[in-house]
């Protein structure tokens, strides 16, 4: 099944390339390979599936995608820009405009209120203080929190924590998003429901997703393609047919 | 992150683990009131000491003697100064003299003699020394009882405590309770003293140069006659005040048991010690002073004073080294006492680099999740740094409250005790606008300078790792 090295699946520019991609630990004496030479592309307006077990090295691709690690050697270029040549400030300003994050254990900060965690995000990225409730509203009604807006996150199911984290995730409209096994924690019903969001926000933002899961169902059912690791080795990439004709029923974005 | 929205933040992430950050604050709010207390109550002494001694004049005070007495103040003066021969003598035209200089408030002649007081017809034997009416307003006169003299010619006197208890037969005994200033005026107040004095009349030169000694040269014609008659003569004079002046304190007059007003003195013609010197120098018919205490305007001035003084060939003396020294000291003890506060302060800062490494240890997964979602490094930096300076402001205005509330206390314990002890009351402890506004800005700086290391250490947390960790 798995096809060659991952060529553009879907017209459009290249949004994320790696090459020969490494991110290496040092535990004691021992080197842990996380991520070990790989080269992928993804085109803008992808969903992509990363595939493995537990230790395979997608949740390392994912961080250094994501600007939260660097690589130990290689390059991962992020819309023309190489991140491993980044500051640590640039690399924020990566994480705060560019990718919008999504985990399997939600990450949201348990002393604010939902307005207030997915108003974060603007804080930091300087916006009015006028402006920034209207806007974090906005996107929790979109995710259907608006009558949990000064809930704390342990006032609230894990789904409506998932969907505050979405809400938080896009606030700065990213042009990326990738989620670390964002259904993770949740019971199959919610976790449609959030993978009901995600898919959305692909096809009616056009935003380039990067999931990280195990599921190979749940990857199946919603990505456009997989891309599989074994030890922080890529071992297989293909387009999703299922998806994609599930893609076109939900309003054809690809 | 805009400095505003950080600070926000600070205050509701200190909120969030209140009794830590407040038992954090509240070791800043002790070190600050320690550092006010301290300084509060030096400064205080400080003004205290410098009250005292400008009320007593010690300040403003120039004490002129004549060269002519042979009794220079210092070797300088000694060996600088005209030769005693040639020295004018301090008689009243030099004392108007002094008087007229610049800066120079009064200048008075020291009048003291002994003499006979009786009182119930018994004798006395005292020292008494004429009072300028300007020695009102010396705080030697403070706990006085009684009051000060009606005019500048009244015959009254003021007794010295130990005189007053003498003449009432109370001398105290060695060891027991020493008796009280109102307990000894009660009975005296408003008594008659009689003096017995010998006044000195002016008679003329030439009758004495020529009946009395066989002084016929030319050389004795030429000499101005330096003669005089004593004649002895009573005054009544009425007790109208106690004080209790120390006897052995730097005041001239001090020395003295009786005090009679000044002017009174110079118009009785009382015959002093020194007049008995002037009929062997002969050198001039009026009557010289022995010191001439000058006041000037301002303690500043007193150098200038002295340097006109000397110019006129007259040896001084002042104790402006002698408030210098007293500054020096207070500087020293200032410094200690900033020292010890800021002992506590110092302990304060490793309360606030304690609790803030805690709070990262803490909140590693919320930094790590603020990096995720794009807070940068000097965000998170700016952010524990805000949390160190609120601690530190709110540690500041508590701590200055606090420190002013002991200092208040002290100052209150001291007066209760002063009271027991049958003192005045005094304001021991002073806290000026600068202690309170630098104490406040020492207490964030130092707080700030403490979140330093924590705000750094949080800004280099792996994003990664912070997320990791469950």
């Amino acid at each position: 099944m798995p096809t060659g090295q991952g060529e553009s699946r879907v017209n459009g520019p290249i949004a994320i390339r790696t090459e020969n991609l490494c991110r290496h630990y040092r535990m004691g004496e021992a080197v842990i390979r996380a991520v070990d030479g790989i080269s992928v592309q993804v085109t803008s307006g992808e969903f992509v599936a990363l595939l493995g077990t537990s230790g395979s090295g997608k949740s390392s691709l994912l961080n250094l995608i994501a600007g939260l690690d660097r690589p130990t050697s290689g390059t991962v270029v992020v819309q023309q820009n190489d991140l491993a040549k980044f500051s640590r400030e640039e690399l924020a300003k990566h994480r705060l405009h560019t990718v919008g994050m999504v985990f399997q254990s939600f990450n949201l900060i348990p002393s604010m209120t939902l307005l207030e965690n997915v108003e974060l995000p603007l804080r930091f990225a300087e916006v009015d203080r006028g402006k920034r409730e209207g806007l974090a509203r906005q996107a929790l009604e979109r995710v259907g929190l608006s009558s949990r807006l000064r809930h704390r996150p342990t006032e609230l199911s894990g789904g409506e924590q998932q969907r505050a984290s979405l809400a938080r995730a896009l606030i700065n409209q990213p042009r990326f998003l990738l989620a670390d096994e964002p259904t993770g924690n949740l019971d199959s019903q919610t976790g449609t429901e959030i993978m009901n969001f995600i898919r959305e926000f692909n096809d009616a933002l056009g935003m380039t997703i990067i999931m990280v899961t195990h599921e190979r169902t749940l990857a199946e059912r919603y990505a456009s393609r997989m891309i599989f690791l074994a030890d922080g080795k890529l071992i297989g990439d293909q387009d999703n047919v299922l998806s994609a004709a599930t893609g076109q029923t939900h309003g054809g974005g690809s | 992150m805009k400095t505003y929205d950080m600070a926000e933040l600070a205050v509701r992430n200190l909120r969030e683990s209140i009794l830590r950050n407040s038992l954090t604050t509240v070791g800043i709010s002790v070190g600050v009131a320690s550092l006010v207390a301290m300084l509060s109550l030096g400064i205080g002494l400080q003004q205290l000491a410098g009250r005292h001694l400008q009320k007593s004049g010690l300040f403003d005070t120039v004490v002129v003697t004549s060269r002519r007495d042979l009794r220079g103040f210092n070797r300088d003066q000694e060996e600088n100064g005209p030769a005693p021969a040639e020295s004018p003598a301090l008689n009243e035209s030099a004392r108007q003299k002094i008087a007229q200089l610049p800066n120079v408030l009064e200048a008075y002649p020291d009048i003291r003699f002994i003499t006979e007081l009786r009182y119930e017809d018994k004798p006395y034997l005292t020292m008494m020394a004429g009072l300028p009416f300007s020695a009102k307003n010396n705080d030697a006169f403070d706990g006085m009882q009684g009051t000060f003299f009606s005019a500048e010619t009244a015959s009254e006197v003021i007794l010295q405590k130990s005189f007053a208890a003498q003449l009432l037969g109370k001398t105290p005994k060695a060891g027991s309770e020493e008796l009280s200033v109102a307990e000894l005026a009660k009975p005296l107040l408003g008594k008659q003293l009689t003096m017995r004095y010998a006044e000195r009349t002016a008679t003329p030169a030439t009758g004495i140069a020529k009946g009395g000694r066989s002084a016929s040269t030319s050389e004795a014609n030429n000499l101005p006659g330096a003669a005089y008659s004593v004649i002895s003569r009573e005054a009544t004079l009425k007790i109208v005040g106690v004080c209790d002046l120390d006897p052995d304190s730097m005041r001239g007059q001090a020395r003295a048991r009786v005090f009679l007003p000044l002017q009174l003195a110079q118009d009785l013609h009382v015959m002093q010690p020194s007049d008995l010197r002037d009929t062997t120098s002969m050198a001039s018919g009026t009557p010289a002073y022995i010191t001439v205490e000058v006041h000037v305007k301002n303690p500043t001035q007193v150098q200038t004073v002295e340097d006109a003084i000397k110019k006129m060939g007259f040896n001084t003396f002042s104790i402006v080294d002698a408030t210098r020294s007293l500054r020096q000291f207070f500087a020293v003890l200032d410094l200690f006492l900033g020292i010890f506060g800021s002992l506590a302060l110092a302990v304060a800062s490793i309360g606030i680099i304690n609790t803030l490494v805690m709070a990262i240890l803490e909140r590693r997964r919320e930094i790590g999740i603020m990096k995720a979602i794009g807070a940068s490094d000097g965000d998170v930096k700016g952010l524990f740094f805000a949390e160190a300076g609120v601690m530190g402001v709110f540690g500041g205005v508590v701590g200055v409250a606090l420190g002013w509330t002991i200092g208040r206390v002290i100052n209150l314990g001291t007066n209760l005790y002063l009271k027991r002890q049958h003192f005045p009351p005094e304001q021991i402890w002073f806290v000026p606008w600068w202690l309170v506004m630098g104490a406040i800005g020492f207490a964030i700086v130092v707080s700030l300078l403490s979140g330093l290391y924590p705000a750094s250490r949080a800004a280099r947390l792996d994003p990664v790792q912070a997320l990791r960790y469950e």
